[in-house]
């Protein structure tokens, strides 16, 4: 079965509320699972990748695009 | 003598999870229970009042500072998984009611620990009780209101976390543990740090390998700030009850506070990055923009009437290009009303009294 690709809405949201976020939804998926996270907080540039790097996640691509920053993150094993 | 073949039961692996703020005494406890063998996760709460992250992330003046979660750094430079949990909304009734009190501001330290020992214990069975025991970064005398030794047993007792809660840097000064009594923990390896000096963390910590670290003055939370904790109690007045939502204390955090009478207050941006933030907030508040020279966005909180918008105008002009100009544009957008513009003289410095300033 091919992976299943989410999104998330954290825009306007400041961190530490975009991880909180994005650990709450990686918590209803499936290992394998991709989540893009879509943030404009800058602080999640360091945030998101240093949570997925301790709880076993790989953050595969991060975009700055008008104000937006898109993180897109593979679901790892629990 | 017949040879027991039987195999022996294996040692239980024993976990922990520690509280976590992103300071030094956190992380300090963390690394020596882990040091121990013990399985350590860490959970990090957030309450609203958190000092990182925000600011940081809104005021341009800070642009270049390291945006970095503490909690998170720490939890990566000791290797174990971090769990953020908000509580904002759950953690309104101990800022508004706190049954100990408050600290020297509207700070409720010992409910606020107990709190937050209460919900690491109620996680901890949410996740199916995988842990032992909790661990603290507490110090007896370091904070005089949290941090006593007769508060000590009240957030153990309170907390309904008991015995199961390990203060492992002052642990010498309290009553064995249960992690303790049951050779989970070597008591003898851990410390009798007591008291407001952080010589003995310092130590400890080039001890343990850490050159960084992060040690917030005053903590990590807005409440223990005088002036941010003045700005809620105007709050609480204005609005005639103790209530808050999470974008109030948000706001909190930003701009000059200033309110003329009990009918308003005015919020006006400092610089370009609150100004984007405050930006947010247009449609839930009256806003006033001048148009004539540079200036900052203002939003007004309240119920002003129409002489109290030109006088709120006449006050953010003054901290715009216009200040000294005879007279500027202004336009006002009501929040529940058709926007116009006014043209209207700036107050001069001695025209906004020191008590208006919140």
């Amino acid at each position: 079965m091919g992976e299943k690709v989410y999104r998330l809405n954290a825009r306007r949201l400041l961190c530490p509320l975009p991880v909180i976020r994005t650990q709450d939804k990686i918590r209803q998926l499936d290992p394998g699972d991709i989540l893009n996270v879509i943030c404009t907080d800058p602080g999640v540039l360091q945030d998101i990748p240093a949570w997925c790097r301790i709880n076993g996640h790989a953050v595969i691509s991060v975009k700055q695009e008008n104000g937006d920053i898109c993180i897109r993150v593979k679901v790892g094993h629990p | 003598m017949l040879e027991n073949t039987s195999p022996q039961p294996a040692v239980k692996q024993r976990k922990a999870v520690a509280l976590i703020s992103g300071g030094l005494d956190s992380m300090l406890a963390a690394k020596v229970v882990q040091d121990q063998g013990i399985h350590v996760e860490g959970i990090n709460f957030y309450t609203g009042f958190c000092v990182e992250g925000h600011t940081h992330a809104i005021r341009q003046k800070d642009k270049n500072k390291n945006k970095r979660n503490s909690a998170l750094w720490v939890a990566e430079q000791l290797g174990m998984k971090l769990h953020i949990i908000d509580i904002s909304e759950e953690y309104k009734d101990v800022v508004i009611n706190p049954k100990h009190g408050y600290g020297q501001h509207l700070n409720p330290c010992l409910d606020c620990k107990i709190f937050m020992v209460n919900q690491a214990k109620a996680w901890v069975w949410m996740e199916e009780n995988r842990f032992d025991f909790i661990i603290t970064g507490e110090v007896v005398g370091q904070r005089p209101k949290s941090q006593r030794a007769a508060t000590m047993p009240i957030i153990a007792r309170e907390s309904g976390i008991d015995d199961r809660l390990l203060r492992p840097l002052c642990a010498k000064h309290l009553s064995p543990s249960l992690p303790e009594r049951e050779g989970w923990i070597d008591r003898e390896s851990l410390f009798a740090f007591h008291g407001r000096s952080r010589k003995p963390q310092i130590e400890l910590a080039r001890k343990l390998g850490f050159e960084e670290f992060s040690q917030p003055a005053g903590g990590c939370c807005f409440l223990t700030d005088k002036y941010y904790s003045r700005k809620l109690a105007d709050l609480w007045k204005a609005r005639g009850q103790r209530k808050y939502e999470l974008d109030d204390i948000m706001l909190l955090k930003v701009g000059r506070h200033i309110r003329p009478n009990d009918r308003f207050k005015i919020m006006v941006s400092r610089e370009e990055g609150e100004n984007n933030f405050m930006e947010g907030y247009r449609r839930e508040f009256t806003t006033i923009r001048i148009l004539s020279h540079k200036g900052p966005l203002a939003l007004i909180d309240g119920n002003p009437n129409t002489k109290d918008l030109e006088l709120a105008t006449r006050i953010v002009a003054r901290y715009s290009q216009g200040k000294a100009e005879p007279v500027i544009s202004a336009q006002i957008d009501p929040k529940d009303d058709v926007s116009y513009v006014i043209e209207t003289r700036p107050c001069l410095p001695d025209e906004i009294p020191g008590n208006w300033y919140i």
